[in-house]
């Protein structure tokens, strides 16, 4: 029982990380429409800065060296590669996505090469105990902070001009702009809020139980995008809920592998999320909690 | 405008096509293989993604099936794979066939789905495809693959042997000579095909759903169907392309049919321009050619370093290449290459006589009516 116990709290943490790439994800495409393939890299390079940064200035200033990292290059690729396309529609800026998210994955990976670079943070590799459950600190700082991330964008979206803004712009760009919106500002905060999320994703996913920053960190963003969808394209609850739902599957799946292992194949735990996706897509396509899409003529 | 020059400089490099293999080294012949088989793929997904406008990051895992129902219909049975050793073009017929089966066994997702969210589905293809691949190992070969059957028809093997020796005008014909001139037979085959699809009443039903899903109906397109027989379509292509992938290797393996091979096809169709069936080719010639060029000559550029020596090695560098140049042209080429080749030509044509209409003449047509023309 308690083994099931701990899958389900790992899981549960996991989703939680993994909510916050979603909502990155979700919070970009409402701003701008586009879908943010780089992300994964915004993510690593986050971690990354902390990473190399944490020996020379210490842990908590390099974590605010990783977030305004992550927050300027999101911004700066929104400037000047987005809203410079040629030909702007959902379709090329996702691929143009695709083509950032090549050169910095790229250069991230030759920087950080063969190692896997420790992140120095104060909770290392110690433990909590709740009864005879353990869970990784680490896991449980993460679930804290992205709940603490998750109240401080409500209110943003709720109980500020700039929020509200943001959505009124998200709900009708051009009326937006005719109320005295200012349409750049709005775009700029999601990509900054969104780089923000990312790093710190990136810094819960390469501390412990992870080995450290390597590469393969990036891909992680790639297990976030099932969340995203299934949550719902245009809703940040969604991306919690697709999150979590997530988190789970893939911590029951990997945790129970041995007994799943003669129908399901070795390594379904990758497989599983999209799996997931792809059947919540059928039955409801605009995800959980979207808005649905209005056809007009 | 008029056809005569496209269809000459379609003949001119046919002829060119034909004639390399007299010249090329193995490298450049080797080289050439992959263009041809991953230019195949391309034009299917331009069909698909350009031309209908569905959204598809799947099109590696419909050639990842083509690769695989080639391997396993034409490869023996040994101790740890099974095969059904058929004759090889029922094979290729086959992975077509199969590939396109799949394709409209996921239409129905399709039909559900529009844009974004049907090319996210698309993406869970991609890893349950890969999923399958290494665990159905006894038809597979797992993570390892399998080797594939050389190509033949009717005792004449396009391999090294069958017959050994073959020698056309003093040169000899090996395995990838002939293999060459199967592929441009078949890449001729494919995009004649896919030029008159394109320009006929199914292109022109796909090109109509694609502007507008509403309108198309209203039209008496049936949105479904067109969707589905793109799905068909472009699958069918993708399944030629992976067997003609697994013949060039000589191997599959599921690393070939990966993600990043799903956006290697997205990225050559964006490059050459969404719907141009002649820019999906010249998209795979950059795409497929660079990092193997850039690899086969780094000894020879400067900038580049050996791999490992923690320098700028050849993978590396061609991987920055195509991120920036994928960034350059959906940046500066509206409509990508064959949007700026079009934009140059009307530039260099004389300018016709401006009609006596006081309303601004359109610079250049607008995307539907470039599909129709």
């Amino acid at each position: 029982m308690s083994y099931l116990l701990e899958q389900v709290l790992n899981g549960l943490s996991y989703g939680l990380v993994l909510s916050l790439i979603a909502a990155g994800f979700a919070i970009v495409f409402t701003s701008t429409g586009v879908l943010n393939f780089a992300h994964g890299s915004v993510v690593l390079l986050g971690a990354y800065l902390v990473a190399v940064l944490h020996d020379a200035i210490g842990f908590w200033p390099a974590v605010l060296v990783g977030l305004a990292g992550a927050a300027v290059v999101g911004v700066g690729i929104n400037a000047l590669l987005v809203r410079n396309l040629a030909d702007p529609n959902p379709g090329t800026a996702a691929i143009l996505m695709l083509g950032v998210d090549i050169v910095l994955l790229t250069e991230l990976t030759r920087r950080i090469g063969n190692q896997v670079l420790t992140l120095g943070a104060p909770w290392g590799a110690s433990v909590v105990r709740l009864g005879d459950v353990t869970l990784p600190t680490g896991r449980v700082l993460a679930a804290g902070v992205t709940l603490v991330a998750f109240g401080a964008l409500w209110y943003l979206f709720s109980r500020t001009d700039l929020g509200v803004g943001m959505r009124a712009a998200a709900a009708d760009g051009p009326t937006a702009s005719l109320m005295g919106i200012r349409l750049s500002r709005t775009a700029a905060t999601g990509w900054a809020l969104a780089g923000i999320l990312a790093a710190v994703a990136g810094i819960f996913l390469t501390s412990f139980p992870a080995p450290g920053v390597a590469p393969t960190v990036a891909l992680s963003a790639f297990a976030a995008i099932p969340a995203w969808v299934l949550g719902g394209f245009d809703s940040v609850p969604g991306a919690v809920v697709g999150g979590l739902l997530i988190g789970l599957t893939s911590a029951l799946v990997t945790g129970y592998e041995a007994e799943l292992e003669p129908f399901l194949g070795s390594g379904f735990g990758e497989v599983a999320p999209y799996v997931v996706m792809i059947v919540v897509l059928l039955v409801r396509p605009s995800g959980l909690l979207g808005s649905k899409e209005a056809v007009r003529v | 405008m008029s056809d005569a020059p496209r269809k000459l400089v379609g003949l001119v490099l046919l002829l060119v096509a034909l004639a390399l293999p007299f010249v090329l080294t193995d490298f450049w012949l080797q080289t050439g293989l992959f263009v041809m088989a991953t230019a195949i793929g391309a034009v299917g997904l331009t069909l698909l993604v350009g031309v209908a406008g569905q959204l598809s990051l799947g099109h590696a895992a419909f050639a990842a099936i083509g690769a695989y129902v080639y391997a396993f219909t034409t490869g023996g049975s040994t101790t740890t794979v099974e095969g059904l050793g058929l004759p090889p073009l029922l094979g290729l017929v086959l992975a077509a066939l199969v590939a396109a089966g799949v394709g409209a066994a996921f239409s129905p997702i399709a039909g559900r789905l529009r844009g974004i969210y049907l090319g996210l589905a698309t993406l869970g293809l991609v890893f349950v495809v890969r999923h399958l691949l290494v665990n159905l190992d006894r038809w597979t070969g797992g993570f390892v693959g399998r080797s594939v059957e050389p190509f033949a028809l009717g005792g004449f093997s396009f391999s090294n042997r069958d017959p050994d020796y073959l020698a056309v005008a003093g040169t000899e014909f090996e395995g990838l000579h002939r293999l060459w001139y199967l592929f441009v037979l078949l890449a001729v085959v494919a995009i004649w095909l896919a030029s008159n699809i394109r320009s006929g009443r199914t292109g022109r039903a796909w090109a109509n759903v694609r502007d507008s899903e509403t309108a198309a109906a209203a039209m008496g397109v049936g949105v479904a169907g067109a969707k589905r027989s793109a799905f068909v379509v472009s699958s069918a292509y993708a399944g030629v392309a992976g067997a003609m992938l697994a013949l060039a290797y000589g191997r599959v393996a599921p690393d070939v049919f990966s993600l990043t091979a799903s956006v290697d096809y997205l990225v050559m169709i964006v490059l050459g321009g969404l719907g141009s069936v002649a820019g999906a080719v010249v998209g795979a010639v950059f795409v497929t050619s660079l990092p193997l060029v850039l690899a086969q000559y780094s000894s020879a550029l400067p900038f580049l370093a050996a791999p490992g020596s923690g320098g700028l090695d050849p993978s590396t560098a061609s991987r920055i290449v195509y991120g920036l140049a994928i960034i350059a042209v959906l940046v500066l080429l509206r409509g990508g290459l064959a949007g700026g080749a079009r934009r140059l030509r009307e530039r260099l044509r004389p300018a016709p006589p401006v009609p006596p209409v006081d309303r601004p003449v359109a610079e250049e047509p607008s995307r539907s009516k470039e599909t129709t023309r």
